[in-house]
């Protein structure tokens, strides 16, 4: 078996994915995009499977596009990281696959993005596009505030922020959920609680096991596949009524935090997943 | 294994099973550091966070 994992920088997740390559006794190439130089007319490559690790969305996107076109299976595919990689085209999928997720909109000027926010009411979450770990994520709670971000967003920041990207607010229970789903199974969930209304891990949230239920599963795994398949955690919100939302699809996950906490050997399953998929 | 800070000139121990590219910080300044050679151990000031950084 021929493997690649694609990774700069090696986080506690990618240290994880080595040592279990490692402890199996299982040669791979480490392809770092900050050296490697990729020949656009090349069009095989000897790899059985490619692993993405990149901490860079637009990094990885090109890279996994460049081995699906040339026929080399990859975890995740091209699409699945384009899909996820964008939070517009994320909720997309899921709203078309009829996944239940948060009400948003989409704008594209201040003034159109400031009408939006009032029809929808405050408070309202605006987020960019592309990003993670909760960054630039603004909860608006008032015109005052709405009229402040979107001015700033206008003159301070890039292309990308001149995409508004405007999500109902949900009075969460002070936690979120984040599910793992492997192929067709959802493999472990943790809560993510946290004072702040972010609760993502690296922004402080602490991980608690939560339980499997069916409606959880059932949910993981139907968002799993809108976005394509493969390896993904997926974050959920409660509302207050009771219902589960999927928020939002990861596609490099993290799981520092989840493997104690679940008591499952996610790098494991994802090796797992990736040799399957080596096999085709 | 130790290598000396970019940042601050202190030795900075490594653990054994460090592995090039991944990020250790400073006990002394703090900094976030990158591990970009084991022979010899040698670390540089980590790239700072960019726009489509994430999982």
């Amino acid at each position: 078996m021929r493997i690649a994992v694609l990774a700069s920088r090696v986080r506690a997740e990618e240290k994880l994915i080595f040592t279990e390559l490692e402890r199996r006794g299982i040669d791979y190439v480490k392809i770092d995009d900050r050296e490697q130089i990729f020949d656009l007319h090349q069009r095989e490559y000897p790899f059985d499977v490619v692993l993405e690790r990149c901490i860079q969305h637009g990094r990885a996107m090109y890279m996994l596009k460049i081995f699906n076109d040339a026929g080399v299976p990859t975890v995740n595919t091209y699409h699945v990281a384009s899909t996820c990689g964008d939070k517009f085209l994320t909720t997309q999928a899921l709203v078309h696959a009829g996944v239940p997720t948060p009400a948003n909109v989409l704008a594209f000027t201040p003034e159109s993005a400031l009408e939006a926010i009032e029809q929808m009411g405050y408070p309202v979450v605006l987020k960019p596009v592309v990003g993670s770990w909760g960054r630039m994520v603004s909860k608006i709670n008032d015109r005052d505030a709405a009229e402040a971000v979107l001015e700033h967003r206008d003159v301070l920041g890039s292309y990308q922020h001149s995409i508004y990207y405007i999500q109902e607010l949900i009075n969460k229970p002070g936690r979120d959920i984040r599910s793992f789903v492997v192929g067709d199974e959802c493999i472990a969930a943790i809560y993510r609680t946290s004072e702040h209304w972010i609760t993502n891990t690296a922004r402080g949230g602490q991980a608690s096991n939560c339980p499997i239920t069916p409606e959880l599963a059932d949910l993981s795994i139907r968002a799993a596949n809108a976005v394509g398949g493969g390896v993904v955690a997926v974050d959920l919100l409660e509302t207050q009524d009771g219902r589960i939302l999927v928020n939002e699809v990861n596609y490099t996950m993290e799981f520092r935090n989840s493997i104690d906490t679940t008591g499952v050997n996610i790098p494991a399953r994802i090796v797992d997943y990736a040799l399957k998929v080596g096999r085709g | 294994m130790t290598a000396s800070c970019p940042e601050c000139a202190a030795d900075v121990t490594l653990a054994a099973d460090t592995m090039e590219s991944e990020i250790v910080a400073c006990p002394d300044c703090g900094a976030e550091l990158e591990v970009v050679s084991l022979d010899p151990p040698t670390l540089a000031l980590a790239p700072e966070v960019e726009e489509d950084w994430g999982e």
